[in-house]
């Protein structure tokens, strides 16, 4: 009967798992479509804590106190910890609850693999071929959750600024070389389930290859890194459904692993890259390589002053705003919305041009325009806003570079050759918000910066978003 | 050969789950807006968080004198839980901001 139960409520959290995911992928529904899912999570832990009983000798799931100490320890924490975090830190907080699912997933392994290794230690004439598949299972589960915890907990780093790019020559032959060596040590592992060190090198291994495979990324590369280590802890709780039967485990694990492998494809495609490119890692090396190139080409630019972007733009009739990290960084988006009422109220017209990429996230701008309330139909997706730019008077750039660099359309050398960008010059002004001359993201310098119909405009995004709102309204 | 054509038809039941489940994840994720991106790969990560299960069973599994696998199985509920509540608070706290819209 409770078994009965269990099934039910385990058939009930991977329909709202669907659902709810259907439900993410519309504006009106995302909220409730969340806390369907959340709703269905519960559902399947709590009927997994009280029901669950063990297929072999039907016994029920002991050590209550302990999980109901660690569900409350990640509990609390997690909550204030997503709580607490800024608009802005919104993309390393997803990178890292992401790692914590990758080493949950790990650990399961971890533990399955020293039970069947007691047990095979303890009655030695025992036959390993009956594990075969477990300790497959085991070891893909412990190759992808180590990999997805160790490269979430870099990216992690990376975007909050605590760990540089790094790479070196021949990194990537020995990227694979790991790889290789983890995934054949996989295969001993199945055939010779009582070999510990080589189980403990595959841990250690994978681990390294995680580190090493997310270092080099740089710049653009960075949401699509973070979106494939999604759907590797996907598929790693996916091998946790496989080892133990548990369906809803298979469903969500395999849904996300499905969905985050698409999105990521579609990111790279918004990018022209292709994925073997970004898991290779070669976007870092060429792009150190590069910047050293690059430098030489620059001119000398041209400043403009607050009171001279607050004429140009009140005068306009169509004025751009292309958003970029920058404006996350100052919390400017609030500033940003003012400017745009101002500018509205003396009949010019205002939309924001979103790069599929800007930011650090797919979307990260369209979030923090949200946030300040900006509506929708004024946010232009990049096509629609390259056949805008011809009509545009004045592009106002905040904080954004790389997905505005035309080296992108002209210098096959560069690094982000290929991507589309916003054709910004298509438009009469150019003014380029930013706080130095310093290059973007990605590392690589912007002649955009030194074309005639540019100025530039320097400073935190928040403070001359406010300076401009007063000048404008003084005119 | 023989194994593992017998070893599909073991788990034919989960191989069918993991096919149809591919297809759904990409149907369900095809038609999303780029606006919803960031909030909808937070989503998926909270979902993803399902491994707690896993960590849930290891845990009640572990016979009281296995300390390793008591502690490895505490650490991994803790984790997973963090996965599973961050996802979805952060997710929620992402798409609140899309509630006012006019």
């Amino acid at each position: 009967m409770t078994q009965h139960i269990l099934n039910i409520s385990y058939l009930i959290a991977s329909i709202t798992f669907i659902v709810g995911l259907k439900m993410l992928s519309n504006p009106a529904s995302a909220r409730k479509g969340n806390l369907l899912a959340a709703a269905g999570m519960t559902i399947a832990i709590l009927a997994t804590i009280f029901l669950y009983q063990n297929s072999e000798t039907g016994e029920h799931l002991h050590n209550h106190l302990w999980i109901f100490g660690g569900l409350l320890i990640g509990g609390i924490v997690g909550t204030l910890a997503a709580k607490k975090v800024k608009m802005t830190a919104m993309p390393e907080m997803v990178s890292l609850f992401n790692g914590m699912g990758g080493a949950c997933a790990a650990l399961i392994s971890l533990i399955e693999y020293n039970h069947i290794s007691h047990i095979i230690s303890y009655t030695p004439n025992s036959d390993t071929h009956s594990f075969q598949s477990t300790i497959l299972i085991i070891a893909i589960g412990l190759i992808i959750g180590s990999v997805s915890f160790s490269g979430s907990i870099i990216a992690w780093g990376k975007l909050n600024g605590k760990i540089k790019d790094y790479s070196f020559s021949g990194q990537n032959i020995l990227n694979l070389v790991i790889l290789a060596v983890a995934i054949g040590a996989a295969g001993y592992i199945v055939v010779h389930p009582q070999h510990q060190l080589i189980f403990y090198t595959i841990l250690l291994l994978s681990i390294i290859y995680g580190i090493l495979f997310v270092l080099p990324i740089g710049g653009a590369d960075m949401p699509v890194v973070i979106s494939l280590l999604n759907s590797f802890t996907g598929v790693a709780a996916a091998c946790g459904g496989f080892l133990y039967g548990n369906k809803v485990m298979l469903t969500g694990g395999i849904l996300v692993g499905a969905a985050g492998t698409l999105l990521t494809i579609l990111m790279c495609k918004a990018m022209n890259r292709s994925l073997k490119n970004v898991l290779i890692g070669s976007f870092g090396g060429g792009a150190t390589t590069a910047s050293g190139g690059a430098a030489s080409g620059q001119g000398s630019y041209k400043e403009i002053s607050l009171s001279d972007t607050a004429m140009i733009m009140s005068y306009a009739n169509k004025v751009m705003i292309v958003p970029g990290y920058g404006l996350a960084v100052a919390q400017a988006q609030h500033t940003c919305h003012e400017l745009e009422k101002i500018l509205t109220e003396k009949g010019v017209e205002v939309k924001y041009a979103i790069h599929p990429v800007a930011g650090r996230m797919p979307g990260h701008m369209n979030v923090l325009l949200a946030e300040a309330d900006v509506s929708y139909d004024k946010l232009l997706e990049m096509e629609q806003a390259n056949d805008e730019f011809a009509t545009t008077d004045v592009v106002l750039i905040l904080g954004a570079n790389d997905v505005v660099n035309p080296a992108a359309k002209t210098d096959p050398s560069s690094p982000i050759y290929g991507m589309p960008i916003l054709d910004v010059e298509l438009s009469k002004n150019v003014v380029v918000n930013k706080r130095s001359m310093k290059p973007g993201y990605a590392g690589i310098e912007n002649e955009l910066f030194f074309k005639p119909k540019t100025s530039m405009l320097f400073g935190d995004a928040k403070k001359v978003l406010q300076d401009l709102c007063a000048e404008i309204k003084n005119i | 050969m023989n194994n593992i054509l017998q070893w599909v038809s073991n788990n034919q039941e989960i191989i069918y789950i993991v096919i149809l489940m591919i297809f759904v994840g990409i149907e369900v994720i095809g038609r999303v807006p780029s606006v919803l991106h960031t909030p909808l790969m937070s989503g998926a990560n909270a979902i993803h968080g399902v491994v707690i299960i896993g960590a849930i069973i290891v845990m009640g599994k572990a016979e009281a004198d296995n300390y390793t696998a008591l502690i490895l199985g505490f650490l991994a509920v803790i984790l997973g839980m963090l996965n599973v509540v961050g996802g979805f608070v952060v997710t929620d706290r992402m798409l609140e901001m899309f509630r006012k819209k006019k």
